[in-house]
């Protein structure tokens, strides 16, 4: 095989594996909710890490894909009444197809440039949804999604999430760490140089970015299904600077630190919410954090640590 | 054999003419050194030939095979490799996998999502590692390295590409006069292992007379002359422009 996780890390990930497998015996529906949201908000934070921690760049539009994997399920599903195992699909390739589409344009320019064109393709996307009336429903947004029977029920679809993200998590580490991630990493690295050892950069970048798309369908596509219905500001461009804030508050540069960051941000609002109404500034202080002391998250922030207590001994 | 045809080269940028008209030829094999005083156009030179800069004016064919305007990526392909005068590696990488990306871009097995990064050529990269006697730091971050070692691992950088024909931009500019000598041995030792064509360039003249079989001289971006080691040594104009009896003379 030749895949090989670092023993702490694949130790940690079976503990929260167990642990979510746990949580519906809590019979919560408090917490069965959190922890299904926040699975889905993973698993969004983890595609955008391949184009932001793996290839270098930076998008400001990632929620484009999140909205059409959502807004494709749940249309597929419900005007069309096609069952899950065609329409979860077809979401996923649709995300993956409009972000190979949108990275045709983008791959052309870097830095900047390239973030700005990935939000204005986002802008395009939410006005799509937000014109189309007849089929996605328009500001009112999709109501009313079908859900398979097998999943109805908070329950059977907290597994169904679980299952979903986990599978998919395990496929985004495989292709992060494949011979193509380990080149994604060069190509962020220097890329001038990897194009001198023979590696086409813009089609690496293009295929980074239509891989992040897909997995962000599949984060859409279940969110979907668990709010019953999709709204025109899942594309809008907050929803891509949340993701983008989740990426960086957890890591860019740890495959799993985006996870972490979702679950952190996704939490702090919550309570943040419960004591005050001043969120967006707790947002804006949370931001400046990351810039000033954290710029490689809060894994960089525990790595720093346990060097600390490693070296102090 | 030539190897490397170029006919009229010409980089102009904006009015500052760069490289002017330059007519050369590679032959297989040989070693051959590009030398000329700071700004004679040297790296945008090599910039031209490996598609990094594209030419205003003329060609180059590489084996036969015309690559002007070609992408770097594809000229690197036909086994046209280079180096870089300032360090060009992947710094926050290990060593080891600075090497081993190389050596998966080769076999084009970049676009592979489902191979392990970690497995693919380990033993050729451990040999590589060994050659240019990197073996001990392969864990390191390559941006930790030592200026000289970080400059050895461009080299191996470059060698995992199989090229048939190296050019090295000042490969011991920044070395020490002991760094320099392992270098060039190195260097030396490679090209006749694996029938490697050279073409580097180089301010350090005991360095270039001690292993270039034929030198070119670069001045104002015009090829001024072409030949033998001993020809340039006698060469008036060269020496007037370069070897210590001009204004400009560099160390």
């Amino acid at each position: 095989m030749g895949w090989n996780m670092p023993r702490g890390v694949l130790f940690t990930c079976i503990v929260v594996l167990v642990a979510l497998a746990l949580i519906p015996m809590a019979d919560s529906r408090y917490l069965i909710d959190i922890s299904t949201e926040i699975m889905v908000y993973a698993l969004f934070a983890l595609s955008l890490n391949v184009i932001i921690g793996y290839s270098g760049n930076v998008s400001f539009g990632h929620a484009a894909y999140f909205a059409i994997g959502g807004y494709t399920n749940a249309i597929l599903l419900t005007t069309y009444e096609l069952p899950l195992i065609v329409a979860f699909p077809a979401a996923v390739l649709a995300s993956g197809l409009a972000a190979a589409f949108v990275a045709y344009f983008c791959t052309r320019l870097t830095d900047i440039y390239f973030a700005m064109l990935t939000l204005a393709f986002a802008m395009l996307v939410w006005a799509i949804a937000f014109k189309w009336r007849s089929v996605t429903g328009g500001d009112d947004g999709f109501v009313g999604v079908t859900v398979p029977e097998f999943i109805d029920g908070r329950v059977p679809f907290f597994y169904f999430t679980l299952i979903t993200v986990t599978l998919s998590t395990a496929v985004l580490w495989m292709i992060c760490h494949s011979a193509f991630g380990q080149t994604l990493v060069a190509v962020r690295e220097n890329i001038t140089r990897a194009g001198f050892i023979g590696v086409n950069t813009r089609l690496m970048r293009g295929a980074a970015f239509a891989v992040a798309g897909a997995f962000a369908g599949i984060a859409g596509a279940i969110f979907a299904m668990y709010n019953r219905g999709v709204y025109t500001e899942s594309a809008f461009w907050p929803e891509s600077a949340q993701v983008l804030i989740m990426t960086l508050l957890g890591g860019m540069y740890s495959f799993f630190g985006p996870a972490i960051g979702a679950a952190a941000l996704y939490l702090l609002e919550r309570f943040a919410n419960e004591y005050t109404e001043y969120w967006p500034t707790v947002l804006g202080v949370i931001l400046l954090v990351i810039v000033l002391v954290l710029p490689e998250g809060l894994v960089g922030l525990f790595k720093r640590v346990k060097a600390r207590m490693v070296g102090g001994r | 054999m030539a190897v490397l045809e170029i006919k009229d080269l010409t980089k102009d940028f904006g009015g500052f003419v760069a490289i002017n008209d330059v007519t050369f030829s590679l032959e297989k094999g040989e070693k051959h050194a590009i030398i000329g005083p700071n700004g004679a156009g040297k790296t945008t030179f090599f910039n031209l030939i490996t598609g990094h800069l594209e030419p205003s004016r003329g060609s180059v064919d590489f084996e036969g095979k015309p690559i002007t305007g070609m992408p770097p990526h594809k000229i690197v392909r036909l086994g046209l490799a280079r180096s870089f005068q300032r360090i060009n590696i992947f710094p926050r990488m290990t060593v080891y996998e600075n090497i081993q990306t190389s050596l998966i871009a080769r076999d084009h097995k970049h676009f592979s999502m489902f191979s392990p990064g970690a497995a693919q050529n380990r033993e050729e990269t451990r040999e590589l590692l060994d050659l240019v006697g990197l073996d001990t730091e392969a864990l390191e971050i390559a941006g930790e390295l030592s200026y000289g070692k970080q400059k050895q691992l461009e080299l191996a950088i470059s060698l995992a590409e199989n090229p048939s024909v190296l050019l090295l931009d000042e490969p011991t500019a920044g070395m020490s006069p002991q760094e320099t000598n392992e270098a060039i041995a190195l260097v030396d030792e490679i090209a006749k292992s694996r029938g490697l064509t050279l073409l580097f360039t180089e301010h350090d003249m005991s360095v270039v007379f001690g292993i270039a079989d034929r030198i070119s001289v670069l001045h104002h971006g015009e090829l001024i002359a072409s030949g033998l080691p001993e020809e340039m040594r006698n060469n008036p104009e060269v020496r007037r422009v370069y070897l210590g009896e001009g204004d400009d003379a560099a160390a």
